[in-house]
């Protein structure tokens, strides 16, 4: 596209400032923003991971190869990552042209603007704090030594079973949980009558036997999904750095649930912003403007230039359309009302009309396992449910701890109804084997089979 | 807030991503995840008859990548999705194709499948064998020479200058200076090699193979032979530092072969095993004296024995069953399975039955390979025991 960048002074560095107070301008309210421009392969690993630097494991070797293979086929381009905190950092590809650049720069500063804005995200961070990608890096630490102390074998058995489970939280409770109650509470402790004053001020001791007796809490109280707290609390046998390895892996996860439920709102944001703030920037030349636009177009556009049909909604363009909307009708007061409070679900149902998902052109399609693949219809509620679909429960099926048993065993409930189907057996059996090894007493799953009759799964 | 400018070509200095890759180094896991998974799978690639190039030092496996599971809601029938573009309600966008629909079921994770081509050496796949099998040590009937050898054993702080490891007298010192030591090199961080007498163990050892090339034998059950044979030299070979190999062929003759021809051999007419026996036997006299040797002998035959050679090849087998360590007779009937119900296989069940060192095996197809290494080494391990 245009000139690779070739030294700091002259390029896109030099209007990141200007950006930056070209956004305040507009109303963005964002924490400090730290650019590093990397190398293409760091990059890349910084998608597979997830985080700049991160625990080890053998599954990101995986995704690491299919990526390496996406991008020699150049399929895919990464431009940027951002991460969210105080300050947030930002990652730009070396590769990326100034103009291209300039346009990044624009599109961090919306992400920053949400993150910083968004409850959700706010939430998290309260819990996680500001410094995820310092904390990743002190879990792969820790991880690192635990391979020094325990061996590989055993820290990847507890990493095998931990990241199986990672979107297994409750992102309802706070990541820093308390045990539950050890005994319930008394209701006849509460009785406090003349007969039992009496008795009690004539023997203290029996009184306490007689009256006091507290019972034992059944363990969980209450269906329990959050299976990477449960397992690190009450797994009968596991070790303390077993432990803290499913509560380094928790906190990870806790880190990319807002990431995860709000990409279409959050992409969507920061390509407005970015197309927004390259529109008022009268400090970058007009030939770089050009570029920045074209690249832009390349971002959002719903589907590749040759196609007249896509089978998967662009989030960027999605986003971007809905948020172009609702500013263009109730402006941007509202539209920061709405990106501060909704998550996807609600942006989603409430903001793509009827209207727009005309004017988007979206369509439901079925596509059958031999292939087929055929449009069904344009209705609505559909088309809501069906982007939606792959996101509700962190994209994983609803499994909680039903029960502990006196003998340690544990026991797992699937919610076919919530989910609608029964569960993958071979795949669930595989990862009841992660469980087991770190849990060290028997583990089963209960869901439904093909024909919906009970289907108990269990390890070995 | 200013964009950091700390570029590392302009400063010279490599960042630490320069250096690393995580990603190479967790791929670098996966990989030998897959070994270890292959390994489980032994029995298939011993079967596996095209492993066997003469000069191959190494095999190469098809293997897919190992998946990471979670859980999952079981693939439904049809799934939905949400599209965008000129499309009306009815519209196919993509024809099925009823081919598949099988393929797609089973356990297929939607990236394609990569395959990968595993390399493992010959090697690595005796050492699997051996640990697998839990073999105790062959031992050799004719006792360990008093061979030893000087091996290399462990490292000291004294020793001869000519036995310094520089290599690791250094990390010695990198450890003592990371505590904060001086940092020149002391008496301290030197590391000298240490070396140890070892036992050899017994050194001769000579594997005759014989194999029946009548008409009868199909090209397929010579392949059969070939694959089991290619195993056993390689089992031996572990035990033995010097191993001969000599390749007998017959039909109502016998020859000795050199390797390279010995499995291209086709012959015709029939079958006479007294023949094939007394060339071993002739070989051993003339070549390799019991005394000095371990001997064994595999055969490999599909059992048909012309009816008349009972007595001399008995009488042959007897004789080579009191000079060599073990004798094998591996039936190879890729047609029809007779189980030892043959000429041949009375004639080595009786050479048994007699308590001579000897054993058979059916091997019907190349699943049949592994039964096959594991049945003669366990049998040849207890009958040395």
């Amino acid at each position: 596209m245009s000139e690779p960048i070739t030294g700091p002074a002259g390029d896109w560095r030099s209007y990141v400032q200007n950006m930056e107070e070209l956004a305040a301008r507009c109303g963005m309210n964002f924490h400090p923003v730290e650019f590093e421009a990397v190398p293409d392969t760091f990059m890349m690993e910084i998608a597979v991971y997830g985080l700049p630097v991160r625990m080890p494991h053998w599954s990101f070797g995986v995704r690491y190869i299919y990526q390496l293979i996406q991008r020699n086929m150049g399929n895919s381009r990464l431009f940027e990552v951002v991460f969210p905190g105080n300050p947030g950092h930002a990652y730009l590809s070396n590769g990326n042209g100034m103009a291209e650049n300039v346009l990044v720069t624009a599109h961090v500063l919306g992400h920053a603007d949400f993150s910083r804005n968004n409850l959700l995200f706010r939430r998290c961070q309260e819990q996680v704090s500001e410094h995820i990608v310092e904390h990743a890096a002190s879990h792969a630490r820790q991880i690192s030594q635990a391979i020094e102390t325990h061996g590989p074998q055993r820290v990847e058995a507890a990493l095998d079973a931990a990241l199986a489970l990672e979107q297994h939280i409750d992102i309802d409770q706070r990541l820093r949980r308390e045990r539950y109650p050890e005994f319930l509470p008394d209701p006849k402790a509460l009785v406090d009558d003349d007969f039992r004053r009496r008795f009690a001020s004539l023997d203290p001791v029996a009184a306490h036997g007689v009256f006091e007796t507290k019972k034992r809490a059944p363990v969980p109280p209450h269906p329990e999904r959050d299976l990477l707290w449960f397992i690190a609390h009450y797994a009968p046998e596991m070790e303390s750095w077993e432990r803290d390895i499913f509560l380094a892996v928790r906190e990870e996860s806790f880190y990319f649930y807002p990431v995860f439920a709000t990409q279409i709102m959050n992409e969507g944001w920061a390509s407005y912003w970015h197309a927004r703030l390259l529109r008022e920037a009268d400090f970058i030349p007009p030939e770089a403007y050009v570029d920045a636009i074209k690249c832009h177009s390349d971002v959002v556009r719903p589907m590749a230039a040759d196609q007249q049909v896509a089978l998967a909604v662009n989030p960027y363009h999605l986003g971007f359309s809905l948020w172009e909307k609702i500013i263009e009708q109730q402006g941007l007061e509202a539209a920061r009302r709405i990106m501060q409070e909704d998550d996807d679900f609600g942006f989603v149902r409430n903001h793509l009309t009827r209207e727009m998902a005309e004017e988007l052109e979206l369509f439901r399609f079925t596509a059958r396992n031999d292939g087929q693949i055929k449009v069904m219809d344009r209705d609505l509620h559909g088309l809501h449910e069906a982007l939606l679909a792959p996101k509700y429960n962190f994209g994983a099926p609803n499994i909680a701890v039903s029960k502990l048993g006196n003998d340690g065993a544990l026991e797992l409930e699937h919610d076919h109804v919530t989910d609608g189907r029964g569960i993958d057996v071979d795949r669930s059996r595989k990862v009841l084997e992660y469980i087991h090894r770190v849990w060290r007493r028997p583990v089963t799953l209960h869901t439904v089979d093909q024909g919906g009759a009970a289907l108990a799964l269990a390890s070995q | 807030m200013t964009a950091s400018s700390d570029d590392s070509s302009s400063l010279g200095l490599a960042r630490w991503y320069d250096l690393f890759s995580r990603g190479a180094r967790d791929w670098l896991r996966h990989d030998e995840k897959v070994r270890e998974a292959v390994r489980e799978h032994l029995p298939k690639i011993i079967a596996n008859g095209d492993v066997i190039n003469d000069s191959a030092r190494s095999v190469r496996v098809p293997v897919r990548m190992l998946e990471h599971y979670h859980f999952r809601l079981r693939n439904p029938g049809d799934s939905q999705g949400v599209g965008q573009g000129e499309a009306k309600p009815g519209d196919v966008l993509a024809d099925g194709n009823p081919d598949r629909g099988s393929e797609k079921g089973e356990g297929g994770d939607g990236d394609g499948g990569i395959q990968l081509m595993l390399e493992i050496k010959i090697d690595d796949i005796v050492d699997w064998l051996w640990e697998e099998m839990q073999l105790p040590n062959l031992k050799a009937r004719v006792g360990p020479s008093d061979d030893s050898d000087w091996v290399r054993e462990g490292w000291d702080r004294r020793g001869a200058r000519s036995r310094l490891d520089r290599r690791r007298s250094v990390k010695e010192l990198v450890k003592r200076q990371g505590l904060g030591g001086p940092k020149t090199f002391t008496d301290e961080d030197l590391r000298f090699r240490q070396l140890a007498r070892r036992r050899q163990p017994a050194v001769h050892a000579v594997v005759f193979f014989m194999l029946d090339v009548s008409g009868s034998m199909s090209d397929r059950d010579r392949k059969l032979a070939k694959t089991f044979f290619f195993w056993v030299v390689q089992g031996l070979r572990r035990e033995y530092r010097s191993l001969e190999t000599v390749f007998v062929a017959h039909t109502t003759e016998a020859w000795e072969f050199a390797e390279g021809d010995f499995f291209q051999v086709t012959g015709t007419g029939g079958t006479v095993a007294s023949t094939g026996l007394n060339k071993v036997r002739e070989i051993i006299d003339a070549r390799f004296s019991p005394a000095r040797h371990n001997i064994y002998l595999f055969y490999a035959s599909d059992g048909d024995n012309s009816i008349g050679d009972h007595a001399p090849a008995k009488e042959a087998l007897d004789d080579i069953a009191t000079k060599a360590c073990f004798s094998g007779y591996v039936e190879v009937a890729s047609g029809l399975s007779r189980q030892l119900a043959t000429e041949t296989g009375r004639l080595f069940g009786d050479a048994a039955a007699d308590g001579a060192p000897v054993a058979s095996y059916v091997i019907d197809d190349f699943d049949g390979v592994w039964g096959a290494v594991r049945h003669f080494f366990n049998a040849e391990a207890k009958a040395l025991g």
